[in-house]
C-alpha cells in the first residue's frame, strides 16, 4: 500500500510541477527564451506572500489575489524593457540576461530576508487531508494544486484558441515577421506571453511555499524541475508539460520511497533518459 | 612553378598577410614581463597577497575555458562545474593512492577529459539554451552521485592530508606557482589551439556553420574536441582549488556559482577574445576585493553589469577596446597589411577577432 500511496502522491505533486513549468513552457514556445530566473521568481512570490501575511495578518488567498496580477504586470514590463532588447541582440544575450536576473534576485533576497529557511503557513487547508481508504490520505493542498494546474492549462488553451489575442500569440510564435505584417504587434504579444508566464509562476511559488520550506537559494533547483517537466513532456505543448510534471513527480515520489536520498537524483536520471532515447519528449506538440 | 605557387607569390608581393601587429609585439612583451613579475612575487610580498591571487588564477583558467567553449565553439554551458568538481576529487583520489598532489593535477585534467567523452554524447543532443540547462542537470547528477560515494566523504566532503608534511610557507608558495602555471597554461593553450587548424575550423563554424560544413569541416568533431579540452582545463582548475584549500565539499565545488562566475567574467570582459576572460577576471577580482565587507553585494553588481553588457555591448569591454584601438594581444585571425613593408594594418579586411 505504501507504493500505491507513493504513486498517488507523486502524480498529485506532478500537478504542482506542471503549474510551475507552464510559464517556462509558454516563454519557450512563444519567444524561444529559456528563462533562467524562473525558479527565483517563484521564490520571490513565496517571500512576497510571506511578508504580506506577516505584516497584515490577512488570509493567504488575499496574498494570492494581489501577487498574481502584480507578477503579470511585472512580466509584461520585464519583457518590454529587458527581454525584447536582448532578443534583438541574440540568443546568448537572453541567456545571460535571465541568468543575471537570477543572480541579482537571489542575492537581493539574501540581503532582505537572510539565508534562513522559511515556511508559509496555510492553516488547516495546507496540512489537512481526507482518507480515500484507511491507508491512503489525500492532502487537500495537493489535490487543490493539481486541480488548479489543470484549470490554468485549460484556461490558457482556451485563451490561445478562442480569443483574437491568443490567435495573434500563436501566429507570432510561428512566424513573428508574417504576424507583424498582418497586424500583430509582436512586442505587445510577447509581453502578454511573459505576463501569463509570470502570473503562473507567482501562483506556483505560493503553492510551493505552503508545501515545502524555501530560502533565497532555492530557485535554481526549482528551475531544473520545471525544465525537466517541460522537456520530458515535449516542447511547446502545455498538456505535455502536465504529463511531464506528473512523470517527474511520480519518479521523485517513488524514488523517495526507495531511499529519500534518491528523490532528486532519480528525477534527473529519468530526464536524461528521455533526452537520450526520446529527445522530442513524450507528447510533442506545438501549441503556444 | 605551378599556377597556385605563381598566384600565391604574386599575392604575397601585393600585400602582406600577418597575424601580429606592432601592438601585439609590445603587448606580448608586457604580458611576458607581468608573468615574470608574478612568478617572483612569493619572494617579495606577504603570503596574504599571493593566497588571494590564487583565486584570481583559478578564475582566469575557468573563464578562459568557458570562453573557448562558448565564444569559439558556440557551446554555452552552465555545467562546467561538473569538471571543476571532478578535478578536485580526482586529485584527492590520486593523492590517496600515493601520487604527489601537485603532479596529480595533470592526472585530474586527463580524468576530466575522459569523463567528458560519454557526457558529450548526451549533452550534444541538445542545442542552444537547452544545451545550457542540460549540462547544468548533468553537473547536478555528478554532484548527487558524488555525495552517495562514502569513500569520497559523502555529502560532507573530505580533506587532503598528503600535503601536511610540507611547511606552510613553502606550501603557500608552491600553491601560488601551481595556480599561476595552470592559469598561464590555459591562456596559452587557448591561443595555440585557436591558431591551429582546429581553431580555424572553429572560427569558420562560429561564423557560418552551414558553409563550414560544406567546405569539409567535421563540425561535431571540432566541437567535441573543444568540449574535452575545456573539461580538462576546468579539471586542472578544480585540482588547484583542492591543493590550496586542502578540503573539498561537493555542494561547494559542484555549485552552479562557478558557472555564474565564468559566464559573467567572460561576458563582461569580452566573449570571443582571448583577452576578454583576462580582463573580466581582473575586474571581477577587484570588485570582489573592494566590496569584501559588504557580503554578496559584489554578486548583485556582477549580475547587473552582466545584464548591461549583454544588452548594450554584446562584445564586452575588450570588444570596445579592440574596436577603438585595434590592439590585439593574442591575434588568432589575420591582418592584411597594404603593400609589403608598411607596418600599418589596412582598415579593410581585418580578422583579428
Amino acid at each position: 500500500m505504501d507504493w500505491f500511496n507513493a504513486v498517488i502522491q507523486g502524480l498529485l505533486l506532478g500537478g504542482l510541477y506542471a503549474l510551475f513549468a507552464t510559464g517556462l513552457s509558454i516563454m519557450f514556445g512563444v519567444m524561444r527564451v529559456v528563462n533562467l530566473a524562473h525558479g527565483d521568481l517563484a521564490v520571490v512570490a513565496s517571500f512576497l506572500a510571506l511578508s504580506m501575511v506577516n505584516a497584515t495578518n490577512a488570509p493567504l488567498w488575499v496574498a494570492v489575489v494581489i501577487t498574481t496580477p502584480l507578477f503579470a504586470v511585472l512580466g509584461y514590463l520585464t519583457q518590454r524593457i529587458l527581454l525584447q532588447r536582448s532578443l534583438r541582440v541574440g540568443p546568448m544575450s537572453t541567456l545571460v540576461v535571465t541568468f543575471g536576473l537570477s543572480i541579482v534576485i537571489q542575492n537581493v533576497l539574501l540581503k532582505i530576508y537572510s539565508a534562513d529557511t522559511r515556511t508559509l503557513g496555510g492553516g488547516g487547508f495546507a496540512t489537512g487531508s481526507f482518507h480515500l481508504t484507511n491507508d491512503i490520505a489525500i492532502p487537500y493542498l495537493s489535490l487543490a494544486t493539481f486541480v488548479l494546474a489543470v484549470v490554468v492549462i485549460v484556461a490558457i488553451q482556451l485563451f490561445l484558441s478562442r480569443t483574437g489575442l491568443g490567435r495573434m500569440l500563436r501566429a507570432s510564435s510561428d512566424d513573428p515577421d508574417t504576424a507583424t505584417l498582418v497586424g500583430a504587434d509582436s512586442r505587445h504579444v510577447y509581453g502578454i506571453a511573459t505576463a501569463i508566464a509570470f502570473g503562473t509562476v507567482a501562483l506556483a511559488g505560493i503553492m510551493m511555499a505552503m508545501r515545502s520550506s524555501f530560502d533565497p537559494a532555492t530557485g535554481p533547483s526549482r528551475l531544473l524541475f520545471a525544465f525537466e517537466a517541460v522537456v520530458i513532456g515535449g516542447l511547446g505543448s502545455l498538456w505535455g508539460t502536465l504529463l511531464g510534471g506528473m512523470v517527474l513527480g511520480l519518479t521523485q515520489s517513488v524514488g523517495a520511497q526507495i531511499d529519500p536520498a534518491l528523490t532528486i537524483l532519480l528525477g534527473h536520471l529519468v530526464f536524461l533518459a528521455v533526452l537520450a532515447f526520446r529527445p522530442q519528449g513524450l507528447l510533442p506538440g506545438r501549441t503556444a | 612553378m605551378s599556377l597556385t605557387d605563381t598566384l600565391t607569390s604574386r599575392a604575397a608581393k601585393a600585400a602582406s598577410v600577418r597575424r601580429s601587429t606592432r601592438s601585439t609585439r609590445v603587448g606580448g612583451g608586457v604580458l611576458t614581463l607581468v608573468v615574470l613579475i608574478l612568478a617572483v612575487l612569493p619572494f617579495a610580498v606577504f603570503s596574504s597577497v599571493t593566497d588571494s591571487l590564487v583565486n584570481l588564477f583559478i578564475l582566469i583558467a575557468l573563464a578562459s575555458m568557458w570562453n573557448l567553449l562558448a565564444g569559439f565553439a558556440g557551446l554555452v554551458s552552465v555545467g562546467q562545474q561538473a569538471y571543476f568538481g571532478l578535478g578536485a576529487y580526482a586529485v584527492l583520489v590520486f593523492a590517496e593512492q600515493g601520487v604527489q598532489a601537485y603532479l596529480a593535477i595533470i592526472l585530474a585534467a586527463i580524468t576530466a577529459a575522459v569523463f567528458a567523452v560519454p557526457t558529450s554524447w548526451l549533452a550534444f543532443r541538445l542545442r542552444g539554451d537547452y544545451f545550457a540547462i542540460g549540462t547544468w542537470v548533468i553537473a547536478e547528477v555528478y554532484r548527487l552521485v558524488t555525495t552517495r560515494i562514502d569513500r569520497l566523504g559523502g555529502a560532507s566532503g573530505k580533506s587532503l592530508t598528503t600535503l601536511s608534511d610540507i611547511d606552510p610557507v613553502t606550501r603557500g608558495a608552491l600553491n601560488y606557482w601551481v595556480a599561476l602555471v595552470v592559469a598561464v597554461a590555459s591562456v596559452v593553450a587557448c591561443y595555440l589551439l585557436l591558431r591551429s587548424r582546429l581553431g580555424l575550423a572553429l572560427m569558420a563554424v562560429r561564423d557560418e556553420e552551414t558553409a563550414a560544413n560544406a567546405v569539409g569541416i567535421n563540425v561535431p568533431r571540432a566541437k567535441r574536441w573543444v568540449y574535452l579540452i575545456s573539461a580538462a582545463g576546468c579539471g586542472a582548475a578544480g585540482g588547484v582549488l583542492l591543493v590550496t584549500s586542502l578540503s573539498v565539499n561537493p555542494n561547494a565545488v559542484y555549485s552552479v556559482q562557478w558557472s555564474a562566475y565564468m559566464i559573467f567574467i567572460v561576458v563582461i570582459g569580452g566573449i570571443g577574445y582571448i583577452e576578454g576572460p583576462l580582463l573580466g577576471a581582473v575586474i571581477f577580482f577587484a570588485l570582489q576585493q573592494a566590496l569584501a565587507d559588504y557580503g554578496t553585494t559584489y554578486l548583485i553588481l556582477l549580475g547587473l553589469c552582466g545584464i548591461a553588457v549583454a544588452l548594450f555591448a554584446p562584445r564586452g569591454l575588450w570588444g570596445m577596446i579592440a574596436d577603438r584601438t585595434r590592439i590585439s594581444l593574442f591575434p588568432v585571425g589575420y591582418n592584411l597589411a597594404a603593400p609589403a613593408g608598411s607596418d600599418e594594418p589596412s582598415t579593410g579586411e581585418d580578422q583579428t577577432r
